[in-house]
């Protein structure tokens, strides 16, 4: 889609400025380029090798963009950032593979990842103060862990083991979430309480969802990037993306 | 699973059971402290009661074999870092407390000059090596015991972990370290002794390295800082930091992910085992009486990675446990038939790794559960044939 339109990206959450990424000679970015406004939630859809996971590498710090830059808040470029300044900045990022700490409580694994000061120093003296605390169980609730809270996170379903990663972003209070296929292998009962638990955090911050379930991204109801390719196929409603004849060809016509 | 991968694969412990298992091990660390050089000082030598001076040291030797599992346990079994080059953070701690010994000797030895070592004086040397200076106070040994092993393992960790170096490469890194090490410390002219390495020491502090008084004391000492270490290890294993590394262990990048300098926090840990290996290396060598660079030797890190692995990583106590046995098997094993020794260890350490992956002590509440349900099974529980008994 066209992107260049605009004068200004001073207001923007997130904007990715014609990032290309070769491997080897592969493009797995090419001259991408989208816009993320403060409080949107925003769809990702793509076909394997699109380039979703290598756009998030890039934008959380693990990958350096061989060209093109990213932009956060209008003036941030997150370019030369690792990944700990990136998540400093209030990025989180929730990857495919539910990975949680599965030797650790679930009320631990929120512990650690609740914002807080990240020195070595501070957390060998650190003690949980009531805020912290407040706040961990909160999201407990929020998340349907708290009957969990004293559980080996390794002992939780899949599904539970999706929402406590996604708690574990929301502790962190970041600005800009990035979700990796939030639902993947999800039943369909524990997808549509997924469903509500982002439509609930809508508008309190950015959300980036990167997904392969089509039903879930019509339920979310929500603007759509297709990538394909390394770049920008198609943008949109769900509606006007999926009656785009290049994405019918390429992806959902298949 | 392959073997290899077992030795990389986190070991998590049941949390909550480390109390009893620490009450234990301090209990009896101290009395060891006590009572050993009692039995040895006060009880006549042809008493059925009385310790041997042998005994005391060896008994001191195992503890600072231990102390060195444990300082392996701490990186190993919480953070994920197999290091097999932990027996040269040993080496120098025990290097810095030899050259003390050296310069307290004086002019006692072969040569009788007062300001140089004999090995100098064989060697045609005319004045102490700048490195040496310092090395008459005993405070100051102490502490380079310490900030030698720390400061090699800052720069070796440094350099490593920043480049995110981990598993068997880490692994084979460390041994090449440690084997560097020992043919630069082979090398006559490094000026510590060469081959031969120091020996031949006199006294510590101005007691008689083989007084009976000064032995029993050194075995007290070892103890207390064995309990020491334990109580320090635990305390840092329970802290936030704790969880953090054991975090790492389990999922490096998701630590990453939530904001951490994961290389900072390893480096830490890294750090703080190498001094604890130094202060074992520190207590050992006045125990032994020598400290050569065959201390440095990469089988000798490797040995010390099985006593972990055989008491069981990712409890502290278990490293402990597994310090002090193997080395006791070895003593009685190489004492009958020394051939078989090193196919004894490496057939343990197989068995150890394929079939009870948690060690001993990890191993033990299960062993426990299986005989209580074995005899449960022959004499079924009174309790239950009381229930049933109104109902008939």
């Amino acid at each position: 889609m066209n992107v260049t339109g605009r004068a200004s990206y001073s207001e923007s959450q997130l904007y990715v400025d014609g990032v290309t990424v070769s491997f080897d000679g592969f493009k797995a970015l090419n001259n991408l380029s989208f816009v993320v406004e403060p409080g949107e939630m925003r769809a990702i859809i793509g076909p394997n090798g699109a380039g979703k996971t290598t756009m998030m590498d890039v934008i959380t710090g693990k990958t350096k963009p061989d060209e093109g830059r990213v932009i956060f808040k209008g003036d941030i470029d997150l370019g030369k950032r690792d990944e700990a300044a990136v998540v400093a900045l209030g990025i989180g990022r929730k990857f495919q593979r539910p990975s949680v700490f599965e030797n650790h409580s679930v009320f631990d694994n929120l512990e650690l990842a609740i914002k807080s000061d990240r020195s070595t120093f501070a957390c060998l003296f650190d003690r949980l103060d009531a805020d912290r605390k407040s706040k961990i169980e909160s999201t407990l609730e929020r998340i349907g862990l708290a009957g969990e809270r004293d559980q080996m996170a390794g002992k939780l379903s899949h599904g539970q083991k999706q929402w406590l990663e996604i708690g574990m972003l929301l502790v962190q209070d970041p600005e800009l979430l990035f979700l990796d296929e939030p639902v993947a292998g999800m039943t369909d009962a524990e997808t549509e309480a997924t469903v509500e638990l982002l439509r609930d955090l809508r508008g309190e911050r950015s959300i980036v969802v990167v997904e392969h379930d089509m039903a879930f991204v019509h339920a979310l109801g929500v603007k759509v990037t297709v990538l394909h390719e390394g770049s920008v196929l198609a943008e949109g409603s769900m509606d006007q993306v999926q009656n785009d004849p290049h994405v019918i060809e390429v992806y959902l016509g298949r | 699973m392959s073997l290899l991968q077992r030795l990389y694969a986190p070991q998590a412990q049941e949390p909550g059971k480390g109390r009893l298992a620490s009450a234990v091990l301090l209990s009896v660390l101290a009395a060891i402290a006590v009572l050993v050089p009692l039995l040895n000082l006060t009880v006549p030598a042809d008493s059925a009661f009385h310790v041997p001076t042998y005994l005391v040291s060896l008994l001191g030797k195992y503890l600072c074999f231990a102390m060195l599992a444990l300082s392996i346990d701490l990186i190993w079994g919480f953070c994920g870092i197999l290091s097999l080059g932990h027996g040269a953070f040993f080496a120098l701690g025990g290097y810095a407390m030899g050259m003390y010994m050296m310069r307290q000797i004086g002019d006692r030895g072969v040569y009788g000059n007062a300001e140089l070592p004999d090995f100098m004086v064989f060697l045609n040397w005319k004045e102490l090596p700048w490195y040496w200076y310092g090395f008459d106070f005993f405070p100051f040994a102490v502490v380079m015991a310490l900030f030698v092993p720390g400061l090699l393992a800052f720069v070796f960790g440094w350099l490593t972990f920043r480049s995110r170096v981990s598993g068997v490469y880490l692994s084979i890194i460390t041994q090449a370290m440690t084997y560097a090490l020992m043919l630069a410390f082979f090398r006559n002219d490094m000026g510590f002794g060469g081959n031969n390495g120091l020996t031949d020491f006199k006294d510590l502090l101005g007691f008689d390295l083989q007084s009976d008084n000064t032995r029993a004391v050194l075995l007290a000492a070892t103890c207390v800082a064995l309990a020491g270490c334990y109580l320090m290890c635990r305390s840092i294993v329970a802290s936030k930091l704790g969880r953090l590394i054991t975090a790492i262990r389990d999922d490096e990048a998701r630590v990453r992910f939530l904001g951490y300098r994961v290389e900072n926090f390893k480096l830490f840990v890294f750090v703080l085992s190498a001094m604890i290996a130094g202060l074992a290396g520190a207590l050992y060598v006045p125990q032994v009486g020598i400290i050569n660079p065959g201390e440095f030797a990469p089988a000798n890190s490797i040995e010390a990675v099985i006593w972990v692995a055989i008491g069981g990583r990712g409890t502290l106590y278990g490293a402990i446990a597994g310090g002090v046995l193997v080395n006791y098997a070895k003593t009685v094993l190489t004492g009958v038939i020394p051939e078989i020794w090193l196919f004894a260890l490496g057939g343990m350490f197989i068995a150890v790794t394929l079939f009870f992956p948690k060690g001993l002590v990890g191993s033990l509440p299960a062993a426990v559960d299986w005989v209580k349900r074995r005899i449960g099974k022959r004499n079924p529980p009174a309790s239950s044939s009381l229930a049933e008994e109104p109902g008939q």
